[in-house]
């Protein structure tokens, strides 16, 4: 009962829950807009997207926290952080498509295009380091990694209909293509903006 | 330094760690790749052009390991590379349409002139920003040679101001058709033994003063047509080449001469029959 006690359940929902909307990687911190403007155009392509990157989210999650925890803090290395975790990131997301491809090619035919993408993808980055920068015990960062990978997919998901219906309307000549998109991407991160105070009201 | 050289070792071996890693699970679970593939990227010609409408030569070979795809797709390779693929595949071969690339533009040096003194920077698409390009016509060829840089078979050429093609050369891949700002460059099939050099819609009186070998839409051509194949649209001769029959007659009465009759067979012709 008393270990019960310490699992602060109520911390973990606060966690989430702020990583998928007010803390919302894409429309909030503006981490992974690359991908964010390329793959959101179809649903089915922003769906897979999301799902590949909230997989690679947890995957470097659990592996960057023992390293920092257990190598870089113990050596005073911190200064080391940004390279080892591109270092860890990209070989576990290459290592992750060789495993897939070879025992669930149906999973890798349909991710393969985005996996590469997510190598270099600054949200994946973003979420290790920032993790650590909050100081969230190994728990708390992987429910923080998976709060924003599904912040990531929200956002693809909404912005993946913003634009089939801009598709459908009459965009002025100078606008078509980019700068209706980007102009588009600002409207969803400013009414994201309404979310700012949720969590403090909600779980005062 | 102590600090410095840990630091380095630490990443090395890190690196090291994730390399044999990589290569350890790329060898335990290499995903063996048909063995007909190779073979088959070998019928095809490397040029990547995308005219089979796949990504590349690879994204077509891979297709055709898919089965359902048509081994007649690619231009280039022509007949050639049909002939192998099917061997290959197994499959019955069917002949391809060679193509050849057209140019929609007469208006060479003696043709028209500039309307003002272009000192930019030398591309096509760059001039084309500046007030729709150097020449009075804006619909011309700007001269600037951005297809003869795309061409992978030195097929085009600039002379006496505009771009030409030598058929002799042209595989059809249709790549310098992507890169001219003004779409004058257009594939058609190399059978084709008339074409219209002039892509201007302007009206007659407005397209003479611009250029004296454009199209001044007078219609006779569509009248002198035995088949009537040639209509005048929106200012422009147009040949219909399923009705047309190649027998050139509009070339001797256009009174601009932009239509120009020949034998256009393209480089696989020519290899075929060589």
């Amino acid at each position: 009962m008393d270990n019960l006690m310490h699992f602060d359940f109520r911390g973990l929902v606060v966690i989430m829950m702020s990583a998928i909307l007010v803390n919302n990687y894409v429309l909030q911190k503006f981490l992974g807009i690359c991908s964010f403007l390329g793959v959101s155009k179809k649903l089915d392509q922003a769906t897979g997207m999301s799902f590949a990157v909230i997989f690679v989210m947890l995957l470097a999650t659990a592996v960057t926290w023992p390293i920092q925890y257990y190598l870089l803090n113990p050596n005073g290395l911190e200064y080391m952080q940004t390279v080892v975790f591109i270092l860890v990131i990209a070989a576990l997301v290459q290592l992750l498509e060789i495993i897939m491809k070879k025992y669930v090619p149906a999973l890798h035919a349909a991710l393969g295009v985005y996996l590469p993408l997510i190598t270099t993808n600054c949200a994946v980055l973003g979420v290790a380091i920032l993790n650590i920068n909050n100081q969230y015990d190994f728990l708390a960062s992987m429910v923080n990694s998976f709060g924003s990978g599904l912040g990531y997919f929200l956002a693809m998901v909404l912005f993946s209909g913003v634009r089939s219906r801009m598709e459908g309307g009459e965009t002025p000549k100078s606008f078509e293509g980019l700068p209706i998109t980007l102009i588009a991407a600002s409207i969803v991160s400013i009414s994201f903006f309404g979310f700012a105070g949720v969590i403090n009201n909600l779980f005062a | 330094m102590e600090a410095i050289v840990f630091a380095v070792v630490a990443v090395t071996v890190i690196g090291i760690i994730c390399a044999v890693l990589l290569a350890f699970a790329s060898n335990v679970m290499a995903v063996k790749e048909d063995e007909r593939f190779p073979a088959i990227r070998e019928c095809l010609p490397g040029a990547n052009c995308g005219a089979c409408g796949y990504a590349g030569c690879d994204g077509y070979a891979r297709a055709l390991l898919t089965g359902d795809v048509k081994t007649n797709l690619c231009v280039p390779g022509a007949d050639g590379a049909a002939q192998k693929l099917s061997a290959l595949m197994g499959v019955a071969c069917e002949d391809v349409q060679e193509q050849v690339a057209f140019m929609q533009c007469s208006g060479d040096c003696n043709a028209t002139s500039s309307k003002m003194d272009y000192h930019g920077i030398e591309s096509c698409t760059a001039a084309k920003l500046l007030f729709g390009g150097a020449g009075k016509c804006s619909f011309g060829c700007l001269g600037f040679g951005d297809c003869v840089k795309t061409c992978p078979y030195g097929a085009l050429s600039i002379q006496n101001g505009i771009a030409h093609v030598n058929t002799r050369l042209c595989v059809g891949c249709g790549l310098c058709t992507t890169v001219c700002p003004n779409h004058l460059l257009v594939t058609l099939p190399d059978v084709v033994k008339v074409h219209v050099g002039c892509s201007n819609t302007e009206k007659g009186a407005v397209t003479r003063k611009a250029c004296t070998s454009g199209c001044i839409a007078c219609r006779k051509c569509e009248k002198e047509c035995p088949v009537g194949a040639i209509k005048v649209e929106n200012n422009l001769a147009r040949i219909d080449y399923d009705i047309c029959t190649g027998c050139g007659h509009c070339a001797e009465v256009c009174v601009a001469g932009c239509i120009s009759a020949g034998d256009f067979s393209g480089a696989s012709h020519v290899v075929k029959a060589g």
